[in-house]
């Protein structure tokens, strides 16, 4: 088989590369989630979607909650239940948008064809929902408290929800970014994502509500419950873990 | 059609090959049966009308999609069981530039550089956005870039790591004839690098090209050395299938 060979090929070859190019580090796991997040931030920043939308939908949806209670105000484990059932719902249109622009844009495939542990993204788009949820919770809930809540929670209490706050998101962000990347790869991405993370995030729903009622107590807040902040807490370990061993096998062909 | 030289065997050397490689979408089969070897530093172009399996296989090289049958290694390694060690050796260029609207040309390679590992990518960036004239538009974000521009980006991206192989889905496409004279150094044939590279233009693909493959509906119709075959050949690859030839 003849081979035609550039004749000036490898003088051409020195000429466009860089010798600092061959230097390269085999990037870390957390070095690659870290520019996956960095770049999603930015994105969000730049072109404000995902948590315009969740704000706004919470904003409504307190509004509709009002009105369609006919009450001034609720408390205990109604309130816990307007409060959580708005940032479950929320949470999906964050779920919905989590790897959008990576599937318009090609940037799944970007990261794909990097020698990159594909646990990576993982990390990365966990974190973002996360980040996602706690930045929309920094409106939301002084809102819902404005709007609907009649007790008036202490400095204490504050601290006590926003621990709850804390684990419920992380396990919200675990199942979510775990139905996000199987949603991803169907054609029927947003029936997918409602389909699958509405029953899997039951049990976060549960703990998140029966953990948040107590203090929300029209009576003054009660102690937090300890068994459903553990229960919270498991829960986002076990799908933590097993997000963690399938993902591979849900971004990769 | 006629068939020319056949390179079925994996000679020493080959940086990239294929064997008997079968890849299908449901009961379809875009590849079925492709075998071939390419030498470091050679160019195989691959012809074929739409639907062929051209992208196909080069998505399959890419470790982008696994074959359902045979296999494909690129540079020794196999592209299903080792796809860790050919990822960051090849530098893949397809219909999607795998770029984001909304970030900068300059954010944007800094992210890929990023994932890949790169000690100094400030260097490496602004060396390659001044060989693609897109230094001075740097800064501004890529959806208010031409289709050209991106395309020439998106060559910056797929270079940015100085890979081995470049697999190369009609790399010219969007450009003008100055244009893909810029990027000659980085994708062409005067960068040395090892290329499979598609095409739909007969006298341009056999120009460029060691090699060359012909499919049609996945099969490999046609394999050899680029200057045993000629530009009728490719033609005939397009005639038989849609009674025209291409221009």
């Amino acid at each position: 088989m003849p081979h035609h060979g550039s004749p000036h090929g490898d003088v051409m070859r020195l000429q466009t590369r860089s010798p600092e190019v061959a230097q390269r580090n085999t990037p870390s796991t957390f070095g690659a989630a870290r520019a996956v997040l960095q770049k999603d931030l930015r994105l969000e920043r730049r072109a404000p979607q995902t948590l315009v939308a969740m704000t706004l939908f919470s904003a409504t949806t307190y509004v509709i909650f009002h009105f369609a209670l006919d009450r001034d105000s609720v408390d205990g484990q109604l309130a816990s239940g307007v409060l959580w059932v708005t940032m479950l719902l929320a949470a999906l249109l964050g779920i919905g948008r989590l790897f959008v622009s990576d599937r318009d844009e090609g940037g799944l495939e970007g990261f794909l064809l990097a020698p990159v542990d594909r646990t990576a993204l993982l990390f990365a788009k966990g974190a973002a929902l996360l980040a996602f949820l706690l930045a929309l919770q920094l409106v939301a809930v002084p809102l819902f408290a404005l709007l609907l809540l009649g007790p008036t929670p202490d400095a204490g209490t504050w601290l006590q929800l926003l621990l709850v706050l804390v684990l419920a998101d992380l396990g919200i962000a675990v199942v979510g970014t775990l139905v996000a990347a199987i949603a991803v790869q169907t054609r029927a991405r947003d029936l997918i994502t409602s389909i699958l993370a509405l029953p899997l995030l039951v049990p976060v729903m549960i703990g998140a509500s029966n953990a948040t009622a107590p203090l929300l107590a029209q009576a003054g807040a009660e102690p937090l419950p300890g068994r459903w902040l553990a229960l919270l807490a498991l829960y986002s370990l076990i799908f933590g873990l097993l997000a963690y061993a399938v993902f591979d096998f849900l971004v990769e062909d | 059609m006629k068939a020319a030289v056949a390179t079925t065997e994996a000679p020493q050397g080959a940086a990239v090959t294929a064997t008997d490689l079968v890849r299908r979408y449901g009961e379809r089969p875009a590849l079925d049966g492709v075998t071939f070897a390419v030498p470091a530093g050679s160019t195989l172009v691959v012809f074929g009308p739409n639907g062929a399996g051209k992208s196909t296989l080069l998505r399959v090289l890419a470790t982008l999609l696994r074959p359902h049958g045979g296999s494909a290694s690129v540079l020794g390694c196999d592209v299903q069981r080792q796809g860790w060690s050919v990822r960051g050796r090849i530098g893949f260029l397809g219909h999607d530039p795998l770029l984001y609207g909304d970030l900068s040309a300059r954010e944007n390679l800094d992210y890929h550089a990023r994932l890949h590992g790169l000690r100094d990518p400030g260097r490496r960036i602004a060396e390659l956005l001044a060989a693609t004239g897109l230094e001075r538009r740097a800064q501004d974000r890529v959806h208010t870039y031409s289709r050209g521009m991106v395309q020439r980006l998106a060559a910056c991206r797929a270079v940015l790591h100085d890979p081995e192989v470049l697999l190369l889905d009609e790399p010219r496409a969007n450009l003008d004839p100055a244009a893909g004279e810029q990027l000659e150094p980085l994708i062409g044939r005067a960068s040395g690098r090892t290329r499979v590279v598609t095409s739909h233009d007969p006298a341009g693909g056999l120009a460029e090209a060691d090699l060359a493959l012909g499919l049609r509906a996945g099969r490999q119709e046609l394999l050899g050395a680029a200057a045993a075959i000629s530009a009728d050949d490719i033609a005939a690859l397009y005639a038989d299938t849609h009674g025209m030839v291409p221009a």
